[in-house]
């Protein structure tokens, strides 16, 4: 008997019971109200983002699989093939930071080796609240552990990622995830169950009582100190056996035994199962007697919606099951023939001999509900603003001391030097870059991987976040000397009910197509995470962008250090008048004021057009992207990075303090040789790029001056010291992690 | 020339040490699945990084346990050279093969980043083609190269100069601050009595190539090329 309280509990509302009734034709039993009630998740059926995800540019000549499978994958030519994805895992890391944030690993990184693809990098995209917010520091370090904990114990490497920190994200924090693996083009997976007949066999992790309803409980905010209570949602991770499941997966992916596999991930058997028998438009027949369970007394109900970690669902060709179990007793799992592929459309369960649930499969997904959510009418913040009318600073040095030791852009060593980022032997460019770069084995290819978003802009103005955010990540691609392929984004929010939500998430999705289509990049996959609210406040929006580029040689790649004493520096690009949102009015002003700096999307093409090309011709020494704190950090990057001093001298139009730190987009800091001096210049006038001349490479100081005045004169090794510890100090001033 | 790399579950480095011997050095090699006992004729074994069972217990705990480390105690007795990198060298020492112990980083984290470290001792196989009293930088990535040992240990190790490498900063001084684990004496890597089973820390094969911005690993594995050949 399904109660009123019951669908409450279930968080499905009356219209969407109402669905389930018409869909079935009766009411349906508590089993199958669990199933429709993850399936039909906000986390699982994207209801709220569908009809805007519509809007993505999704094909191109090199894409091999876009959105809807496990991961999007990506020719990069030679009979070689990328997949990649990204991930939220939000909602459990703020719960229990370690497990949150391992497992949220050990998710991507099956939604890739399901592919059929050996998982080669991860790259992670935090946002943590202010450093001195209740639990935060127990938060960074935890979620930090837990990347590390289960990533370094499988064997992959993280190679960058980014980090962030404001107030509000006090109440909820983001931890988002992308993994990018290798697959021979012509052996890609996919989660489909085909051919009647064929055993549908349950690989990995024994199933437990952990991470019921955890689609359901990422799908809702918080309210305060509920964290506590939620944690038994939260699921944990055991990454050596995650490692005996991929190298198991990697052996079968080998033979052709297999017809379809598909990870256990939100919802677990219960999203697996239906997602694979509706793709594939055939039925399946479970026993659910047979699954591996980790405690007697298990439920239907609770193994087909526990999210224990580290199980796959594989459909195999009914000759060489054999086969398959073999391989995986090899490397001591579980692997169990739970049912069998059939043509009815249907899902049927059994348990102990009896039907438990028998539900249609296409309509569990095609049929879930999509809603098209009220939006509030959006309007960017207009002038005039405080910083138009503020009186300079006194002393820039000072200023830019100060920001490089804030904590978004001080050096985040203490992060990645936790991580192993050199395993598997193919880092080229380690954290610190522009963008992360893995060489492949076998090639001279080069892969270049970035995530990006800057919510600050996003802030005051979502739909030029959303589109800076792409053009942030193709430009910091380019400067190593890649070329932009593809991305995957994990589209970070809050409450979609509430119309201002809705109105930034649209805008946002807007912004990024609009890049997307300027820039010629697809979006081949991708994750919403809605409902990032507690006590009714939402995270500033947070679109995140991971941007996959390639390079045909990888010896020519390009790095953001210095090179050598009497190389030329030059700007790229237009520096206007711009500090809003800038990390120069949050540190040094102390406030949080727009607007979002312009954004022109030709123009940013053009740049990333130059950067890949100057690279390839090998004419730069050293290139790096214009973001978090303006020209002045770029280029104390440069030299703290090389240990080179530089001499600059800055021309544009424009107050100093914006020459020096405002945030204006579409700008890249190059070095070259002299005698390439004519050819660079060239080469920008060709390609439609500003060229600024703005010094030279060498002594021991960053000088900079602007249109005739001095600003600053900093000791290289001063800032390094105070950049590459700054963030220590923060966080270990600490009583107690 | 023939390496033999060891596969226990959960190793991470196998085929990056594969990769070192048989692209970059041309040598035959073969991955040896942990329940194999037989070397399959390696001339050169190596026990590789990773988390072999996970680490869950203590780093090498069960692994020293697998069938083929009978194999490997019997090639390292008849003066085969072994070489443990990281995971590979915790293995050893709970096997019994080198003497010691890890502990948890001083730091309490995993450590990923170069180091520096000097060459103690370039009598072994897995080092003759370092100048003894040179600096070396390679890579770390541990949670546990925190080596430990009683003090006779400690003292016989010094006295038979099986110390094989010590931390030490850039300039080759060995001060506190360049050891980034805590080990005792700085100790990076040690050899056994005989001199041919070595273990360190470090990872040369993550340092091998110049495109990957070092390559003053791949001396430790063209010193074993050139030991065996000297041998023949």
């Amino acid at each position: 008997m399904i109660t009123e309280e019951l669908i409450k509990e279930h968080n499905l509302s009356d219209e969407e019971y109402a669905r389930i009734l018409e869909i079935l034709g009766r009411e349906p039993n508590l089993v199958e109200l669990g199933i429709f009630s993850a399936m039909w998740s906000e986390h699982c059926s994207y209801k709220s983002s569908r009809v805007h995800l519509k809007k993505f540019p999704t094909t191109g000549p090199r894409v091999l699989q876009g959105p809807g499978e496990n991961a999007g994958v990506v020719d990069i030519g030679g009979g070689l093939a990328v997949a990649f994805k990204m991930e939220s895992h939000n909602h459990p890391s703020f719960i229990e930071p370690y497990q949150g944030a391992a497992t949220g690993v050990g998710g991507i990184l099956r939604d890739v080796f399901t592919m059929g693809a050996r998982p080669m990098a991860s790259l992670n995209s935090l946002r943590f609240g202010r450093l001195d917010a209740p639990r935060m520091k127990h938060l960074v370090d935890g979620v930090v552990r837990g990347i590390a904990g289960y990533g370094n114990c499988i064997g992959i490497p993280t190679l960058g990622g980014e980090t962030t920190f404001h107030k509000g994200y006090d109440g909820n924090i983001l931890v988002n995830v992308f993994n990018l693996g290798l697959v021979p083009s012509d052996r890609i997976f996919l989660g489909r169950a085909e051919g009647a007949g064929n055993p549908v066999v349950y690989v990995g992790s024994k199933t437990g009582r952990d991470g019921i309803h955890g689609a359901t409980m990422a799908s809702e905010e918080f309210a305060a100190d509920e964290a506590n209570q939620k944690r038994p949602t939260v699921q944990v991770g055991d990454p050596f056996t995650e490692k005996l499941l991929m190298e198991a997966c990697m052996e079968l992916f080998r033979t052709d035994a297999i017809t379809g596999i598909q990870d256990m991930g939100a919802a677990g058997l219960t999203s697996s199962s239906f997602e694979m028998a509706g793709r594939a438009g055939s039925g399946v027949e479970l026993d659910l007697s047979k699954v591996p369970v980790r405690e007697t007394g298990m439920t239907p109900y609770e193994i087909m919606l526990s999210e224990s970690q580290e199980r796959m669902l594989l459909v195999a060709h009914r000759e060489r099951l054999d086969e398959v179990l073999a391989i995986f007793h090899k490397w001591e799992l579980d692997a169990v023939e739970i049912g069998r592929v059939t043509d009815s459309g249907r899902v049927v369960l059994f348990f102990e001999g009896k039907i438990v649930a028998d539900l249609p499969a296409a309509p569990l997904s095609d049929r879930a509900p999509c809603y098209d959510r009220p939006r509030a009418a959006l309007a960017p913040p207009a002038g005039p603003f405080l910083w138009q009318s503020e009186p300079e600073p006194s002393d820039y040095g000072g200023c830019l001391k100060r920001l490089l030791a804030s904590p978004n852009v001080a050096e985040k060593s203490w992060i990645w030097t936790q991580y192993d980022h050199m395993v598997q032997s193919n880092t080229v460019q380690r954290p610190g870059g522009d963008a992360a770069v893995m060489r492949v084995k076998g090639t001279t290819k080069g892969i270049a991987m970035k995530s990006d978003v800057n919510p600050f802009f996003c802030m005051f103005d979502p739909y030029r976040g959303g589109a800076i955010a792409v053009a942030e990540a193709a430009r910091s691609i380019a400067a190593t000397g890649a070329r932009p392929l593809a991305i995957t984004d994990c589209l970070n929010f809050g409450n979609p009910e509430k119309p201002e939500v809705m109105a930034q998430f649209e805008a946002a999705v807007r912004g990024i197509a609009d890049a997307c289509r300027a820039l010629s990049v697809p979006v081949v996959s991708g994750n919403v995470s809605l409902y990032n609210e507690t006590d009714g406040r939402a995270i500033p929006p947070t679109p995140t962008v991971g941007m996959v580029g390639l390079m045909e040689d990888v010896g020519k790649h390009v790095r953001v250090a210095f090179r050598k004493a009497g190389d030329l520096v030059a700007v790229l690009g237009t520096t206007r008048d711009e500090l809003g949102a800038s990390e120069f009015l949050r540190t040094i002003r102390g406030r949080d004021e727009g607007p979002c700096p312009e954004v022109d999307l030709d123009a940013e093409k053009r740049l990333v057009d130059l950067l890949a090309t100057l690279s390839e011709r090998g004419m730069v020494a050293s290139a790096h992207d214009v973001s978090d704190g303006g020209l002045a950090v770029a280029l104390a990057e440069c030299s703290m990075q090389s240990g080179l001093g530089a001499s600059i001298a800055l021309d544009a139009a424009v107050r100093k303090s914006a020459q020096l730190f405002g945030e204006s987009t579409g700008r890249a800091v190059i070095s070259f040789a002299p005698e390439h001096e004519a050819a660079v210049r060239a080469l920008a006038t060709e390609k439609g790029v500003p060229f600024s001349a703005a010094g030279w490479v060498g002594g021991d100081t960053l000088r900079i001056e602007a249109r005739g005045m001095q600003l600053l004169d900093e000791p290289v090794a001063a800032l390094t010291t105070l950049w590459r510890t700054a963030f220590a100090h923060a966080l270990e001033s600490a009583d107690v992690l | 020339m023939k390496f033999g790399i060891v596969v226990f579950p959960g190793s991470n480095c196998d085929e990056d040490c594969y990769h070192v011997a048989k692209d970059l050095l041309g040598c035959e090699a073969e991955l040896i699945w942990h329940h194999d006992r037989d070397l399959k004729g390696s001339d050169a074994v190596i026990l590789p990084g990773g988390f072999a069972y996970g680490d869950y217990l203590r780093a090498g705990a069960l692994a020293r346990f697998s069938p083929v480390m009978e194999s490997v105690a019997a090639f390292a007795k008849k003066g085969g050279p072994v070489l443990g990198i990281c995971n590979g060298f915790q293995v050893l020492l709970e096997a019994g093969l080198l003497p010691g112990a890890m502990q948890i980083n001083r730091g309490l984290r995993y450590v990923c980043r170069d180091v520096h470290m000097k060459v103690e001792n370039d009598a072994t196989p897995f080092t003759s083609l370092y100048p003894k009293g040179s600096v070396v930088k390679m890579p770390i990535g541990h949670m546990e190269g925190n080596y430990t040992a009683p003090p006779e240990t400690l003292a016989e190790l010094q006295r038979a100069g099986r110390v094989v490498f010590r931390y030490c900063d850039p300039e080759g001084r060995v001060v506190d601050s360049a050891n980034p684990n805590g080990s005792a004496d700085a100790i990076a890597g040690i050899c056994n009595r005989e001199g041919n089973v070595v273990g360190l820390m470090p990872h040369p094969d993550r340092c091998s190539e110049s495109l990957l911005g070092n390559d003053a690993g791949i001396r430790m594995f063209e010193s074993a090329v050139a030991a065996l050949a000297a041998a023949r």
